[in-house]
């Protein structure tokens, strides 16, 4: 079987997944794929402390953005919660060269790229609509309707390909991020057949959270959603997605595969939402309490604790530090949150077209004018 | 080097100039390849330009699109090929939903400049799916901009145009027209043509107005020619930009004769023609003779071909709604 996959980790789905840390903290040194691949991390204690660090930044940062919805200061808000590992893993694995297709969840990935946390800010306080430059930050914008973003970093991909800048070590490499809900899309059933037809230099990292908003994995697929890679030609594997050290190396794995021209891969994170779909949802009306526990037991962050401080690698000073820059990181986003001004309304009619639009421009000028003509008034 | 040649060869001219004139532009979509596309509109540009620069895709229309996004992105500049009007919907959400609004949505800091080719309209005595004029969804689409050519001369500056332009174009073919020949001056500068969202005055006239574009042009212009035996001289404007929509122009006409009328394929129940019809009662209320009348296709499904002629304005509904305009 070309997909290979571990049954290592007693908490693995049937068919097993890569895994290198356990829930306790234990650390498997590599793991060795049915199709011969072998999965490990190098990483430094000072590596390990930063993934330590990033880990828990996103918790918090997504922590502060659920209470500033809760009052009233963001009208939405999608939580990372649960999914940090998968995404601090897998966004760590790319290289600067390297190009995201985020969905909306990935402000875990956007962290480890560079960029500032408020970027995404805009857009769930309802000021803008994303407003971003995807090749400036090497982080495309968030894309709302479900899957179709696999499609533009598969075409982006391709182009990458066109540029020759593939073949090489020092290629590039494309993500895109979508969620087990996606998987149903025939968007993103279309882009694996593209890139497995122009053996796109890609990565589809699937976070399997489990639910759709209120629908289960099973309303989706019969099969373990890495087993569809093998039907477009190309591999998929599956990863204990709350195991960043497992995110990590086979996404970097799978990017290396893809810049030096392999062709794409399928990783399917398996993981857990645990928390709202977003601000709006209320997971009690379609999970019970005792699943969310025993993915409680799973945490992606004291697992990655535990083996810290058993290999006493960093002790609670270091734990209380990182606590306390997250901290301020959140303070500091609150700030930038709160100062975040509303848009002139009459911004509303720029950047329709590159080129321009008389009918908008009139538009714009009567809006004005309209607005205009209150002035003075008790309006 | 004026040639005459047929409409279809004539985006092939154009498709070929834009290849040779800048290195990112490339065309995607099915059979646009060897075959040269169902239409033989690429013809041969496979064979000179490479794999990677006429690209036969995968049949998934959201693909083509999408795809295409992402290229856009990368900064090349995709002319994306959909086979036939009716087969566009499975793009329809990467192009209303995507190609429509990334400028938007960024700011101002992304662009697409994809130009989305699709032949369009009957008479072509086809199967369903293959003579529709889907046109009025994407002009009700803030960030697209919708064009159509009606001759070969306007076919080959246009598609150019619309390729060397940033704005996310839907080019409208009129494919019962790309056996249509006409003169075109091969290898003209493009800075000095004529604009690519301006309508046209294609025949002067004084006592009313006819608004057509794409395929009815031709329809419009032969009811001129008719209606002239008559004694009426219609003034004749093809519209070229579907969004925008060049008012002015047509301001100016009606102004000048008092009567207009719109003249498409597609279903008249919300279509361009009503927002004309607005638009002009709103502008030259003071100058109308009657009300603006429109010729359209009717609000059914597109009709089996043995029964299209029917379906589709011809000379004779034009003329008809002519008499009705000075009969008021």
């Amino acid at each position: 079987m070309a997909n290979g996959v571990s049954d290592v980790g007693a908490d693995a789905p049937a068919g097993g997944f890569v895994q290198l840390l356990t829930p306790d903290g234990e650390r498997i040194d590599s793991v060795t794929t049915a199709d011969g691949t072998t999965y490990s991390v190098d990483f430094t204690d000072e590596e390990y402390r930063s993934l330590y660090h990033d880990l828990v930044t996103v918790r918090r940062l997504d922590a502060e953005a659920t209470a500033l919805q809760r009052q009233g200061e963001l009208g939405i808000w999608a939580s990372l919660l649960g999914q940090e590992a998968a995404q601090v893993g897998s966004g760590r694995a790319l290289r600067p060269q390297d190009m995201a297709f985020p969905t909306y969840r990935e402000h875990g990935v956007l962290y480890t790229r560079g960029i500032d946390p408020i970027m995404p800010f805009g857009l769930f306080r309802g000021v803008d609509q994303g407003g971003w430059d995807a090749n400036e930050h090497r982080f495309n914008g968030y894309t709302i309707v479900i899957g179709s973003q696999t499609l533009h970093a598969t075409g982006y991909a391709m182009g990458v390909t066109m540029d020759g800048k593939t073949g090489t070590p020092d290629g590039e490499a494309v993500i895109a991020y979508f969620g087990d809900g996606a998987t149903s899309q025939g968007e993103v059933n279309e882009a694996f057949v593209w890139a497995g037809v122009f053996h796109a230099p890609m990565v589809f990292f699937c976070q399997n959270n489990q639910y759709a908003i209120s629908e289960p994995l099973e309303r989706q697929t019969r099969i373990p959603l890495y087993r569809r890679a093998a039907g477009f030609g190309f591999p998929g594997v599956r990863i204990d997605g709350n195991d960043v050290l497992a995110s990590f190396a086979v996404t970097r794995a799978a990017l290396d595969n893809a810049r030096n021209g392999q062709g794409p891969t399928l990783i399917e994170a398996y993981t857990y939402r645990m928390g709202a779909h977003t601000s709006s949802d209320d997971p009690t009306r379609y999970r019970i309490a005792s699943e969310v526990e025993s993915w409680k037991a799973k945490d992606p962050i004291s697992r990655l604790r535990a083996f810290l401080a058993k290999q006493q690698i960093a002790g609670d000073d270091f734990f209380a530090a990182v606590d306390e820059s997250a901290k301020t990181l959140a303070l500091e986003l609150r700030e930038k949150v709160l100062e975040m001004p509303d848009p002139q309304p009459v911004s509303m009619f720029d950047h329709v077209y590159p080129h321009g639009s008389p009918e908008v421009d009139a538009q714009r000028a009567r809006f004005a004018d309209y607005h205009a003509s209150f002035e003075g008034s008790d309006h | 080097m004026a040639e005459t040649i047929t409409l279809g060869k004539a985006l092939n001219h154009g498709l070929r100039r834009s290849l040779e004139g800048d290195d990112k532009v490339v065309i995607m979509g099915e059979d646009v390849g060897k075959l040269g596309g169902v239409f033989r509109i690429t013809d041969g540009l496979q064979k000179d330009f490479g794999e990677d620069r006429v690209i036969d895709t995968p049949l998934a229309e959201a693909g083509i699109i999408g795809t295409a996004v992402g290229l856009a992105i990368r900064g090349y500049r995709p002319v994306c090929e959909i086979q036939f009007d009716g087969f566009v919907f499975p793009a329809y959400n990467q192009i209303v939903a995507q190609v429509a609004k990334m400028f938007y949505r960024s700011k101002g800091k992304v662009r697409l400049p994809i130009v989305i080719r699709i032949p369009f309209g009957g008479g072509i005595g086809a199967v369903e799916h293959h003579s529709e004029s889907p046109e009025a969804y994407f002009a009700h689409t803030p960030g697209l901009k919708v064009v159509t050519c009606s001759n070969p001369s306007d076919a080959y500056t246009m598609i150019q145009q619309a390729i060397a332009s940033d704005d996310p174009i839907v080019f409208f073919e009129p494919k019962r027209r790309y056996w249509e020949k006409g003169e075109v001056e091969l290898g003209a500068d493009l800075s000095g043509a004529f604009p690519l969202h301006s309508a046209r005055v294609v025949r002067e006239g004084t006592d009313a107005t006819v608004l057509a574009y794409g395929p009815m042009v031709r329809t419009a212009l032969d009811a001129a020619s008719a209606a002239a035996e008559d004694g009426r001289n219609l003034e004749v404007i093809d519209l070229r930009t579907i969004s925008p929509v060049d008012y002015e122009k047509i301001y100016a006409s009606v102004r000048r004769t008092g009567r207009a009328i719109v003249v498409h394929e597609a279903p008249g129940n919300i279509g361009l023609g009503a927002e004309l019809a607005a638009r002009i009662q709103e502008q030259c209320f003071y100058s109308l003779e009657a009300p603006v009348l429109r010729v359209t296709g009717y609000d059914i499904p597109y009709p089996a071909a043995r029964v299209e002629e029917e379906y589709l304005p011809d000379l004779d509904r034009v003329l008809d709604a002519v008499d009705r305009s000075f009969g008021w």
